[in-house]
């Protein structure tokens, strides 16, 4: 069975107005009806540009936000259900890593009582000398020195940083972390090594991973099954090496495309999808499918009507798109107002005039 | 060979002895280090350190009795006959012939105090009622935000009204009296630390590192007591110290409306700038000496808090 089940989540976050009375006058639609399963071991990667919920749904599953509907099964149980209390009594299987290793740190707090602080909410270890030991050990997993334990955040690099925050995570054992966004503040170089921290910790562990995050190279580097989020919604599942080599929906296909080639000549004369227009706003989201507003695929038919369900196409690849297989075979050409944007080599030359 | 393992051991030592020290400089350490280097810092302690001091020594500091009229035959306030500093009194004499330097050392001493009682007063009901707020909208839910409305409008209608205009209702409404007048200045700090601490405690909370908290499973008590409450006091002591300076104008301004202390067996800067308006043609500078010690204390206070704000602001942090 999976570790990590989501069942149709949705997290909306109410618009109130008014000075003494508030009222509800609409809806953010962060995250809409998003169902995934994460196998335990694995690494299930969600991508998506700003906006589009993933980090919602992230916290979301350690009910840091409050979940409008739907369920969040993790090991068998629906986290959703649970009281506050219950849920606060299982966040030490369930962790996180946040995007801002600084920001994330209390600057007040020294190493010790940073990561002893998760241990003495879940009553583990009964002395003082029992928990440093275990902190240390934490520590060497995510190569700091046992002396950094004395100091503070601010006196870190911020790949270090990064680390302590993997510290805290870890130090409580959990099934599943929740990776936000885990490098992006980082620089390059520290990048990689934060990257391979978190692999090496996977396999030594069985670690479960949900990573979130923009940078389609990090994701592809870490994940074994990939999500893309659009608008709320998720719109293609499959595993790394698949939905890269063949992206079926016309969003991931157009993320893809937007990713730069280190070969000049493959960069120079591969066809590379422009999307028009902003993302809608998730307060007021298109009816129909998310996507059709900005789609060089769209169809009169039903894309502005008619919400296309995640379906599977292929073995573990599912794709919301009601003309998935159409666009493959090449039935379906990108429609002529929006053709332009899919830009072939020529025009692409004719737009940069150089010497 | 010997001199060579000596050599190494004593670089061992040296590099050892410049290495890292074991134990890590914690914010508030590590503010207070970065505080003594600050010059603006360090003029701003030792005036406010010699205004402490003169305060607590007065008695034996001023060179007369402040009250004895010794010199009343030399001044003629009626014919515009006042004494400037001469040897026997540096300052002078003031209109009813007392030494002003000997008004000037004592008067630091109830200014001081009102300055300092009042600003306390102000911190403490302001802190507790923002706290209380702050903590309220911490712990969340319903009641929470309701507990936190009712404390922030009775706070708002405080702010609303002019600071003096609420001193002088405050002081008439209890009478004349030193404690009129530090709850009179009191009363009307309150609001800016309620606002400040509450306003910092909600920007705390929604900080990453309270998220952190949560997700590590930490109560929601503890968060807001041992994250969010030490996170927010920075601001709201810096603010303290800038109060100090206000709270002593305002005394003295007090004073000067004839709201301050009726009892003139001691004096007072704000109630000696009152008296010298009545000579200001012939003896500016029986107002000139209270002013300038007014404002150097003001300012004492000022440099020290504006100093504080600097070396607690993380975002200044080399």
């Amino acid at each position: 069975m999976s570790l990590l089940e989501l069942h149709d989540l949705k997290v909306h976050f109410p618009i109130r107005r008014g000075i003494v009375f508030d009222r509800t006058v609409g809806h953010v639609y962060a995250v809409d009806g998003v169902s995934l399963s994460i196998e335990s071991g694995q690494t299930y990667g969600l991508v998506g540009e700003s906006g589009c919920g993933k980090t919602t749904l992230g916290r979301a599953v350690l009910r840091l936000n409050e979940i409008t509907a739907g369920k969040v099964v993790f090991d068998g149980t629906d986290l959703a259900q649970l009281s506050e209390k219950e849920m606060r009594r299982r966040r030490n299987r369930l962790q996180m890593v946040f995007q801002d290793p600084l920001g994330s740190l209390d600057p007040r707090q020294n190493v010790e009582s940073i990561l002893v602080e998760g241990l003495a909410a879940h009553d583990i270890g009964k002395t003082r000398d029992e928990r440093r030991k275990r902190v240390l050990k934490t520590l060497d997993a995510v190569g700091l020195p046992g002396n950094a334990l004395s100091r503070y955040p601010h006196e870190f690099s911020g790949g270090q940083r990064q680390r302590i925050g993997i510290a805290r995570a870890l130090v409580l054992e959990p099934d599943l972390i929740i990776c936000d966004e885990p490098v992006s503040a980082l620089d390059v170089s520290i990048q990689a090594q934060v990257l391979n921290l978190l692999e090496g910790i996977q396999q030594e562990l069985g670690l479960t991973y949900l990573v979130i995050a923009h940078d389609l190279a990090v994701v592809r580097h870490i994940s074994d099954t990939i999500g893309v989020m659009y608008l709320g919604n998720l719109v293609e599942e499959a595993s790394s090496d698949d939905l890269y080599a063949a992206p079926r929906h016309p969003y991931t296909k157009a993320l893809m495309s937007a990713v730069p080639v280190p070969d000049p000549l493959v960069e120079e004369t591969r066809e590379r999808i422009l999307l028009t227009g902003d993302l809608p706003s998730p307060a007021n989201p298109p009816a129909g499918c998310r996507f059709h507003t900005r789609c060089p695929w769209r169809q009169e038919t039903r894309c502005d009507t008619e919400r296309p369900e995640l379906r599977q196409i292929g073995t573990g690849h599912r794709v919301a798109c009601h003309f998935a297989e159409q666009i493959e075979s090449g039935e379906i050409r990108p429609t002529s107002e929006l053709a332009a944007a899919i830009l072939p080599d020529a025009e692409v030359q004719t737009e940069v005039p150089n010497a | 060979m010997t001199t060579k393992t000596d050599k190494i051991d004593r670089l061992a030592e040296l590099t050892a002895a410049r290495a890292e020290p074991e134990h890590g400089l914690g914010l508030w350490r590590e503010a207070f280090r970065r505080l003594k280097r600050n010059p603006m810092a360090v003029s701003g302690a030792v005036i406010v350190l010699l205004f402490l001091v003169i305060a607590i020594l007065a008695p034996w500091l001023a060179p007369y009795d402040p009250e004895a009229r010794t010199w009343d035959h030399e001044v003629f306030q009626n014919q515009n006959i006042f004494v400037g500093p001469r040897a026997e009194n540096w300052l002078g004499l003031d209109n009813a012939g007392r030494d002003e330097l000997s008004r000037i050392i004592v008067g630091a001493r109830q200014s001081l105090l009102v300055g300092v009682v009042a600003t306390g007063l102000g911190f403490a009901v302001g802190a507790l009622l923002g706290g209380l707020a702050g903590a309220a909208v911490g712990l969340g839910g319903r009641v929470g935000q309701r507990v936190d409305a009712v404390i922030m409008r009775v706070v708002d209608m405080l702010l609303a009204m002019p600071s003096l205009l609420l001193a002088v209702s405050v002081a008439a409404i209890l009478g004349p009296s030193l404690l009129t007048v530090m709850v009179a200045v009191g009363v009307t700090q309150v609001p800016i630390f309620a606002r400040l601490l509450r306003g910092s405690m909600l920007a705390q909370s929604h900080s990453d590192y309270v998220l952190a908290a949560n997700a590590l499973g930490v109560k929601r008590r503890r968060i807001v007591l041992g994250h969010i409450v030490p996170n927010s006091l920075g601001p709201v002591l810096v603010q303290g110290t800038l109060s100090l300076a206000t709270a002593i104008i305002e005394a003295a301004a007090l004073s000067y409306l004839g709201l301050g202390n009726p009892d003139t067996s001691y004096p007072e800067w704000g109630s000696m700038l009152a008296d010298a308006q009545r000579f200001l043609s012939g003896a500016p500078q029986l107002a000139i000496y209270p002013a300038i010690v007014i404002i150097i204390t003001a300012l004492g206070f000022t440099l020290l808090g504006e100093a504080m704000r600097e070396s607690l602001d993380p975002k200044l942090r080399k």
